[in-house]
C-alpha cells in the first residue's frame, strides 16, 4: 500500500556542503531499495532553532517528500537516528491531508460555477427591472 | 397580532391610568416591551464581561480567510496562536472554530516537535 510522507530533519549547522550531498543521496538509495519513491528534496537552508538541540542553536532543514509503504519510513527512520549529524527529524503522513485539500478545493470551484451562473441572470434581469422602474414612475408623477 | 398586544397592556393600564391615555400608553408599551425582550435575548454574551464593554464577536480566522490547509510548516502563520510563553492560545480568546483550532493544535505540536516553534519561552 503506498502513502505518502513528508520527512523533514535537522543536521547540524557546521555540516560540509558535500557530506550533505552524500547524506541525501544515501537515504535516497535507502528509500529506492525498499520499493519506495523520493518524490522532491527541498533543501530549507540553515536556520534558528527555537530550541537549543544537541546544543546547537541553528540548523540545516531539510525536506523530503516520500511515496512507498510504512516500512520505507521505519528503515528511514532507524538510518536518521544512528546518523550523528541529524540532529532531529520528523515524518508526517500526508496523503489523506492531500485528499482532504483536494475535495475542498473542488467543492470550492464547483460553489463558484454555481454562484457565477446566477449572478449573470441577475445582471440581466437589473437592467430590465431599472427600465421598468422609470416607466412606473412617469404614471405616479403625473397623477 | 396587534390585538394581543394590546389586550394585556390594557388591562395593566386600567387601573392606574383615565381611558383617555389608554390608547397612548398602549402604544408605548409594547414597544418598550419588545425592546427589553431583545436586550434580554442578546444579554447573553456580555454577561461575562459585564455589559459596560461593547465586545467585537470574534471569527474564526481560517473561516474568514479560507486557509484550507493548516501546516506544521508554516510558523509564521502558527506563531500567531501561541502566546509568549509558548502556550497555545485558547480559542475562546482567539475565535478559532472548533474543527480549526484542533488541526492548529496539531500543527503547533507538530512545529515544535521539528524545533520550528518553542515548547516554552520565546523562540531565542
Amino acid at each position: 500500500m503506498n502513502r505518502t510522507y513528508e520527512l523533514m530533519f535537522i543536521v547540524r549547522p557546521d555540516m560540509a556542503d558535500e557530506d550533505l550531498d552524500k547524506l541525501v543521496s544515501n537515504l535516497e538509495t535507502t528509500v529506492t531499495s525498499a520499493a519506495g519513491s523520493v518524490k522532491s528534496v527541498d533543501r530549507m537552508g540553515k536556520r534558528r532553532l527555537a530550541y537549543t538541540v544537541r546544543k546547537f542553536r541553528e540548523g540545516i532543514y531539510i525536506l523530503m517528500t516520500i511515496e512507498g509503504a510504512g516500512t520505507v519510513i521505519h528503515e528511514l527512520e532507524r538510518r536518521l537516528r544512528v546518523t550523528e549529524q541529524v540532529i532531529k527529524f520528523l515524518t508526517v503522513r500526508i496523503d489523506e491531508e492531500q485528499k482532504r485539500l483536494e475535495k475542498i478545493k473542488k467543492l470550492r470551484d464547483a460553489k463558484k460555477k454555481v454562484s457565477a451562473q446566477p449572478a449573470v441572470v441577475a445582471a440581466e434581469e437589473a437592467p430590465a427591472a431599472s427600465a421598468e422602474a422609470p416607466a412606473a414612475d412617469v404614471p405616479a408623477a403625473t397623477v | 397580532m396587534a390585538d394581543e398586544t394590546k389586550a394585556p397592556v390594557a388591562t395593566t393600564e386600567r387601573p392606574s391610568r383615565p381611558s383617555g391615555d389608554g390608547p397612548r400608553s398602549g402604544g408605548d408599551r409594547p414597544r418598550f416591551g419588545g425592546g427589553g425582550g431583545g436586550r434580554s435575548g442578546p444579554g447573553g454574551p456580555p454577561r461575562e464581561g459585564g455589559r459596560k464593554f461593547f465586545r467585537r464577536k470574534k471569527v474564526c480566522k481560517f473561516c474568514t480567510e479560507k486557509i484550507a490547509d493548516i501546516n506544521y510548516k508554516d510558523y509564521r502563520l502558527l506563531g500567531q496562536f501561541v502566546a509568549e510563553s509558548g502556550k497555545i492560545v485558547p480559542r475562546r480568546l482567539t475565535g478559532v472554530c472548533s474543527p480549526h483550532q484542533h488541526r492548529l493544535a496539531s500543527a503547533i505540536k507538530q512545529a515544535r516537535n521539528i524545533a520550528l516553534l518553542p515548547f516554552a519561552g520565546r523562540a531565542s
